[in-house]
């Protein structure tokens, strides 16, 4: 009836969807890709390694790489204790209870919040309240509430994913169930409890809103907890909006990024020689 | 004996404490934005604030209205975008990509997912601003750009959720379409996408809260011009660019007003949790029930 057949349709839409999947790797290609071109022709030992000059149109970014390091070790510090006992408590100890649904929905509203409303709350009850002032503390406990859903997300996936039977042995042999927890179930969840508190790093690196206006702008680098900071994408929001030095803001911006992909890249042959081994077992 | 019995005790007493934090957590930074922002919409007038079109700090004017349109105007157009997109593509993952396809595209939406908001705002404002003031005129920075970056920042959302439903429905189901003699599209529209929809829309949701709840990107390239844009070549300013714009200096009401802003994108936040939470209680419901 129709000079359009299903056989036809069915053609057009195998297009359509292909052309979608490249769409998609193109894209990616863009936003890399530039920045890699930009960005390039900036990077240097000396750009790395010294300290911004006439509020970062020239010099280094040392400072910020200190500071992103520093603000997001002591996030994980604090958030990875917090997201894996949370696991352990959820997987290995509670039942299924209002309590536990409660804490399973904190955890989601948590994961879920915009980070401006973290970056409010940074402001309001760590720098303000517990005045503690603009400092990598207050950036860091921020950052901790932050990654803290995502380590325990992915540390309840890999504890249950235990198998029951390692359990069983240990209690066999007489073992108590914390002893159980401490020498069997944790590291044999261990590779997907470090995925976890590494996609927890990733998001605490990544982060501007949250530290806005928790860490301070402070361009000299962070010696103790209690100073100013200034990661690198505070950094690279303000060489680019304040109209800086778009060269350097490039630059910055391609270390941030390279670090990003090693973090993603690195979790992906983390998980992959996981699951070869769980497989050949 | 006992010394180990103690030990079992304290050590999961203190796990509970730890578990309860995140209850913690979520209490008190609700309370601290609603102690905060509360004495703003108390001292401004609840329909004052909501439906004020002028935001004037320095004559203690503050209405958030166009801030509100601006939120849902860019969302809307960014889900707009990134529906189509994200969907097909989840579809070409799960029904067209061959393996070595799918070895490239998987990495791909997963480095999409890492790459840093201020970095998606960087290449709009250094790409797309440019190109679309030389394409459109004015000053690039509008509506249009703000929703096509915010579009890209939520396709790894979708994609992945939509995978997961689309994935999750039986083979049986396919093959009965195919044994009924359907192409391969016929069976995508009419029997994949009906039975994955309410995991899509999960879907969908989430990704849309993503792009409420995105800041750094959209400050970078909206414009930031406190008015209900007229059209999408038109200035916006969104209610998470709206705080993060004037914390800097804002003291008294003003810092009040920017946390009772947080107020009423957290509510917007919570209500689509609440919403996405239902649909997938729903959807173990009929699953569980026998339904097939």
């Amino acid at each position: 009836m129709s000079i359009i057949t299903p056989k036809k349709t069915n053609d057009i839409a195998k297009s359509i969807f292909w052309l979608i999947g490249i769409i998609t790797i193109v894209i990616l290609i863009i936003i890399i890709g530039y920045i890699v071109v930009k960005g390039l022709p900036v990077i240097s030992l000396e750009f790395l390694l010294s300290s911004p000059k006439e509020s970062g149109a020239a010099g280094g970014i040392f400072p910020m790489i200190i500071s992103t390091i520093y603000v997001t070790f002591f996030a994980v510090l604090i958030a990875t204790p917090l997201g894996v006992g949370s696991a352990i408590y959820l997987t290995e100890y509670a039942g299924d209870n209002i309590v536990v649904r409660i804490i399973k929905f904190a955890s989601e509203a948590l994961a879920s919040l915009p980070s401006i409303i973290f970056g409010l709350f940074g402001l309001a009850f760590f720098v303000v309240f517990l005045n503690l002032g603009w400092c990598v503390l207050s950036a860091s406990l921020t950052l901790a509430l932050m990654a803290m859903p995502t380590i325990m997300r992915t540390a309840e996936n890999s504890i249950n994913a235990v198998p029951q039977s390692y359990k069983e042995g240990s209690y066999g042999m007489g073992a108590s169930k914390w002893q159980t927890i401490i020498n069997v179930t944790l590291p044999a969840a261990l590779p997907g409890i470090v995925t976890g508190i590494i996609l927890g790093m990733a998001r605490a690196i990544e982060e501007t809103a949250a530290i806005m206006y928790t860490v301070g702008a402070s361009i000299a680098a962070p010696i103790t907890i209690f100073d100013p900071a200034r990661p690198l994408p505070l950094h690279l929001y303000i060489l680019a909006t304040e109209g800086i030095s778009i060269d350097n803001a490039f630059g910055t911006a391609l270390v941030l990024i390279v670090i990003i992909l090693i973090i993603t890249i690195s979790t992906n042959v983390i998980v992959e020689r996981y699951q070869k081994k769980m497989m050949g077992e | 004996m006992d010394k180990n019995k103690i030990q079992e005790k304290i050590m999961e007493k203190t796990l509970l404490i730890i578990a309860l934090l995140s209850i913690l957590a979520i209490v008190l930074i609700i309370g601290f934005i609603f102690l905060e922002g509360f004495p703003a919409i108390q001292e401004i007038g609840f329909f004052q604030f909501m439906l004020g079109m002028d935001w004037s700090p320095k004559k203690d004017i503050f209405g958030v209205f166009p801030m509100i349109i601006g939120t849902l105007l860019t969302t809307i157009i960014a889900l707009i975008i990134a529906i189509p997109l994200s969907i097909g593509c989840a579809i070409f993952l799960t029904e067209y990509a061959p393996e070595n396809m799918k070895k490239i595209l998987k990495p791909t939406i997963q480095s999409l997912a890492g790459i840093p908001s201020v970095i998606y705002g960087f290449v709009g404002l250094v790409l797309l601003v440019p190109f679309l003031r030389s394409t459109f005129g004015g000053t690039g920075f509008n509506v249009l750009g703000a929703s096509i970056i915010l579009a890209i920042m939520i396709l790894p959302t979708i994609i992945s959720i939509s995978e997961d439903a689309l994935l999750a429905i039986p083979k049986s189901f396919t093959e009965a379409s195919y044994g009924l003699g359907a192409t391969k599209w016929q069976t995508i529209y009419k029997i994949l996408l009906p039975a994955a929809l309410p995991g899509l829309i999960t879907a969908i949701i989430l990704g849309m809260g993503r792009a409420i709840g995105e800041t750094m990107a959209v400050i970078m390239i909206a414009g930031n011009v406190v008015e209900i844009p007229g059209s999408i070549f038109e200035p916006v300013r969104t209610l998470t660019a709206n705080i993060a714009i004037e914390m800097g200096y804002a003291i008294n009401l003003h810092y009040n007003a920017l946390f009772a802003t947080g107020i009423i994108l957290l509510i917007i936040i919570m209500i689509l949790l609440v919403i996405a939470n239902y649909i997938e209680h729903k959807k173990k419901l009929s699953v569980g029930g026998g339904e097939l």
